[in-house]
């Protein structure tokens, strides 16, 4: 599979996805307009991945600043996710957030207690 | 009477006001207002976590605005742009205010007005349980809005929406929305 290397913008993220190593990252802010059109081909390629994932994933999510419309595609990302751990297959979420970035925190935990997904919450410090 | 916008946003855009802007209402113009009100909150030297609320509530208003501006008919065109909306980002000693303001057909107002006066009514634990439920069933509109955006600004400010809807003409409404985000460093 060709891996996913986007560069962040003012309003959307840095991603990488890669196959190879089974490294999953979304960094920066996603606050586009319409963020459908900016997640479809995460959401796509994660459903090829999920047909022949490796053993174990890891994912890295460090989000700044995400709007309600990233919100929803950002749970199709999740939901992806939790297929791949339901085939038996590792997935590892790291949630990074900011010092004393409460609402972060707790968007992250708001993901967690709908996917049914472990996720390592990491505060970062300056 | 009608309701005189002019009027209305030269009230708002008195006292400390960070940015007054009125008109269309496009995805340029969310980037330059974002980027603007950003470096003013650094500027203050604000707190991140108040700058933090000030910037996602202040992305949600406008994207609102975005996704939810009603036209007024073709004949109106030399008063307004296209897109009309108005925004005013105010700071007060103890709080930051958003104002936005924005055409709405009338029919649409009853919907909105149960949907702001529901949000309203909840704890803060409710409107976290309305915000998954939404974030887990709801699709999102063509226009990319999720139907969150409230609920997400009641949530991260923790106070009441204050809103009006003023009368334009049989067919349309202003509606207008205030959003106090209070400096919690400063009043705690």
């Amino acid at each position: 599979m060709e891996p996913i290397s986007i560069e962040g913008t003012a309003k959307t993220p840095t991603v990488k996805f890669n196959s190879e190593n089974g490294v999953i990252e979304i960094k920066g802010r996603s606050i586009p307009e319409n963020s459908v059109e900016f997640y479809k081909p995460l959401v796509d390629w994660l459903e090829e991945y999920k047909k022949n994932p490796l053993p174990k994933t890891l994912v890295n999510i460090q989000l700044e600043y995400f709007n309600t419309s990233s919100s929803k595609c950002i749970l199709d990302v999740f939901k992806k996710l939790e297929a791949i751990q339901k085939g038996k297959n590792e997935v590892e979420i790291n949630w990074y957030y900011e010092e004393d970035d409460e609402d972060m925190l707790e968007a992250g935990e708001d993901y967690e207690s709908i996917i049914r997904v472990p996720f390592k919450m990491i505060e970062i410090t300056e | 009477m009608t309701f005189n916008i002019q009027d209305y946003y030269e009230k708002l855009n008195s006292g400390d006001v960070l940015l007054a802007y009125k008109g269309s209402i496009t995805s340029d113009l969310i980037n330059n207002v974002l980027d603007a009100v950003e470096s003013k909150l650094h500027e203050f030297n604000e707190h991140s976590k108040v700058r933090k609320k000030v910037y996602n509530v202040l992305v949600e208003s406008l994207q609102n605005l975005y996704h939810h501006i009603d036209d007024l008919p073709q004949k109106y065109s030399d008063q307004f742009d296209t897109r009309f909306g108005i925004l005013v980002v105010s700071k007060e000693t103890e709080y930051y205010k958003i104002s936005t303001g924005n055409f709405i057909r009338s029919e649409k107002t009853g919907d909105l007005r149960e949907k702001i006066d529901k949000i309203n009514t909840l704890s803060n634990s409710e409107l976290k349980d309305m915000y998954k439920f939404i974030l887990n069933h709801q699709k999102l509109s063509d226009k990319g809005g999720g139907g969150l955006g409230l609920v997400d600004i009641a949530r991260k400010t923790g106070n009441k929406l204050n809103y009006n809807f003023e009368n334009f003409n049989n067919d349309f409404q202003f509606f207008v929305l205030e959003v106090i985000i209070s400096d919690t460093n400063k009043s705690s």
